[in-house]
């Protein structure tokens, strides 16, 4: 009867796994579930690994254990939950064959229909078996992991009780917050860029080289010799470049700024420029780009391995960056288009990044984008692009 | 979450209000051996339910706070060459110098494995450490064993522990890890269950400032765009701050007055923010 349930949950888009799903059934073969309260606790916490799905899980269980008549999954949906399943069983064996019950060799052995029909097997099977559930996998003999550590009492339920029935409190859909794309704050783009570190030598002399402490000990012939090194500190250069031109970019260069600052102590320098629509001759240090200009060329100057990060939404008129003069201000006359110019710092510095407050999916249709995109990696800025960029701006090479 | 600074009083269950679903979900986790994953605001009690379990089922309690720069093998054991190479050197110590097993010193799950009871496993703040650290962790966890290279030996996990692994962060963590764990968030608490928890935490408390304190609680929670909203720590950090205020009345929350504003809001952007709300209660 479960097995409706597991596709529906698949259905709506709660990333439910085979493998998960198998532990759900083992522990209702142990006797662990034994209401539907019961049920819905465990099956929440085995499917379902994050808070934003919780709603999406309250609706489906709501759904079905309201009474709603229960039709047999069609061929077409066995069909998908079987290729999720055979994928799993490729990335990993060991898990699937423990989940299943039979051991790695025995699945190595089977043939993709084998295994799919072993599986749907033991579906059909549960769907008669589970209340006795004696026939279900995951039973002492074929646990690898013994039972010996299970603490029988288990744990005493004291507080707070819930007169609800678990229909009931899945009606309530007490997630439905969790469920909406959080805002991006500075906390959660903080997490990001954590990672975003050069981690060179600093501060005295303070730990202790293994290695060269016996190395030296033994050319000392055992008298000891104690090795100290400077530990490691974070020593990374930025330089960040934001548009702070146009409206669109308006919502963003607080966050990006303030972001940036958050972290500035774990930087050993970091820069912050200006600029509207795309780069010319100048870059300049004062929000207003009008006190403080900084020539493009000056940048050659500084030390390559500084990271170099482009924020804009790089749409403007394809004039303003391929042709010479394309500047929208007429005093910014070079002669060069921006472009030249972009490449010029793209070489400068090996680690260079371009994060786009627009979409990733808007990006195709924006000429200029496509173009910068060329000549800069280009992130989103979101959680992921942020890791993205992180993961891109650290690589060696 | 809520024990720093008055670490005598918190000694586990018995400061701990369990929500019955949370109890269940920490049973079938026990029962199907397979690491609890919790994740919520940071006040919501994640890092107490250890312990409350550690006290519940009388099991010492090891608890592994990750840090970003830690190592798997950091936590396995540690090979203590220099103490060696000293001994070696002066052979003082009764430690014997040709046995390296002598100089292995156990790491938090090393000493989760080796004990000789079984224990409670509290893995701190997982999301601070890289995604090769926690899948690496959990490989270990899955094997309940580990080698020690140097000696040459396996450490295999005599009891296996019961594992609580936290998590603030509000990116999820990679799949094969969320694979491997059952998953629970632990919503903020509601005002009824906030009550209790205060009363665990007062039994002393007179009902008046009881129900002043909360409201007033959740209405400056209600604020928008703080950085970071009080949680259960700041409340009860605040009632006793109010206890201990011979001049403070339940009638001035009532009003409005609202005294001990830092013990609430503890970054300045969220401190001028809600002074500037509270100015217009009063009105």
């Amino acid at each position: 009867m479960f097995v409706e349930f597991f596709y529906t949950l698949r259905q709506v888009g709660v990333p439910v796994t085979p493998t998960s799903f198998l532990k759900l059934q083992k522990a209702l073969s142990k006797g662990l579930i034994n209401s539907v309260d019961d049920f819905y606790t465990a099956a929440r916490s085995i499917l379902v690994k994050s808070e934003r799905y919780f709603d999406l899980f309250d609706q489906v269980f709501a759904h079905h254990f309201e009474g709603v008549e229960l039709i047999d999954p069609t061929e077409f949906e066995l069909t998908k939950a079987a290729k999720a399943l055979l994928d799993e069983w490729l990335k990993d064996p060991q898990a699937l064959a423990e989940a299943l019950g039979i051991n790695e060799e025995t699945l190595s052995r089977l043939s993709p229909e084998e295994l799919l029909k072993y599986f749907l097997d033991r579906l059909k099977e549960q769907t008669e078996a589970h209340h006795g559930g004696s026939k279900w996998i995951g039973t002492e003999g074929t646990s690898p992991v013994g039972h010996s550590g299970y603490h029988p009492g288990g744990m005493r339920v004291g507080g707070m009780s819930r007169n609800k029935s678990a229909v009931k409190v899945a009606m309530d859909r007490r997630y439905r917050d969790y469920s909406k794309e959080a805002p991006l704050t500075r906390q959660h783009m903080g997490e990001a860029l954590k990672r975003l570190r050069n981690m060179i030598p600093a501060g005295p002399k303070d730990q202790i080289n293994i290695d060269e402490t016996i190395y030296q000990t033994m050319k000392n012939a055992g008298e000891i010799e104690i090795v100290f090194d400077r530990s490691l500190k974070d020593r990374l250069k930025v330089i960040l470049a934001i548009d702070n031109g146009g409206w669109s970019m308006d919502p963003y260069i607080d966050i990006v700024q303030s972001l940036f600052d958050y972290s500035r102590s774990q930087f050993k320098d970091l820069k912050t420029f200006f600029f509207h629509n795309t780069i010319y001759d100048y870059l300049w240090a004062d929000p207003a780009r009008h006190s403080r200009p900084h020539k493009v060329e000056e940048f050659v100057k500084t030390d390559p391995e500084t990271r170099f990060i482009i924020v804009g939404d790089a749409s403007m008129a394809p004039y303003e960056l391929m042709a010479t003069d394309g500047s929208i201000y007429i005093e910014e006359r070079s002669g060069r288009p921006s472009i030249e110019r972009l490449h010029l710092l793209a070489a400068t510095f090996r680690h260079s990044a371009w994060l786009n407050p627009k979409s990733e999916m808007e990006w195709p249709y924006t000429r200029t984008i496509n173009i910068l995109r060329e000549i800069f990696p280009m992130f989103e800025i979101t959680l992921d692009g942020l890791e993205k960029m992180v993961k891109h701006l650290m690589s060696k090479n | 979450m809520y024990n720093d600074g008055m670490p005598q009083r918190f000694t586990g269950a018995t400061k701990y209000v369990l929500d019955e679903e949370l109890a269940k979900i920490v049973n079938i986790s026990m029962a199907l051996e397979m690491p609890l994953l919790l994740k919520g605001e940071p006040g919501t009690g994640k890092t107490m339910l250890a312990h409350a379990i550690a006290e519940n089922l009388d099991m010492p309690l090891i608890v592994l706070n990750v840090k970003s720069s830690m190592k798997l093998i950091d936590t396995l054991y540690q090979y203590d060459t220099l103490t060696r190479l000293n001994d070696s050197r002066f052979g003082d110590s009764t430690r014997n110098v040709s046995k390296i097993e002598d100089y292995i010193k156990m790491g938090k799950i090393g000493q989760a494995f080796a004990g000789d009871e079984r224990v409670v496993l509290l893995i701190d703040e997982i999301d601070k450490a890289d995604t090769d650290f926690q899948d690496d962790m959990l490989d270990v966890l899955d094997q309940m064993e580990f080698d020690i290279l140097e000696i040459d030996k396996t450490i295999r996990a005599k009891h296996r522990p019961v594992i609580v692994i936290t998590s603030n962060a509000k990116k999820d963590l990679s799949d094969p890890f969320l694979g491997r764990c059952n998953f629970h968030h632990i919503a903020f608490p509601e005002p009824d269950m906030m009550r209790e928890i205060v009363q665990v935490h007062f039994p002393e408390i007179s009902q008046d400032l009881l129900d002043a304190a909360v409201k007033t609680f959740y209405r400056l929670r209600e604020f928008k765009d703080m950085e970071k909203k009080p949680a259960t720590r700041e409340l009860i950090n605040w009632i006793r701050a109010l206890q201990a205020d011979p001049d403070f009345g339940v009638k001035d929350l009532v009003k409005g007055d609202i005294p001990f504003l830092g013990v609430l809001f503890k970054k300045s952007p969220d401190y001028a923010l809600a002074q500037r709300a509270i100015s217009r209660f009063r009105m």
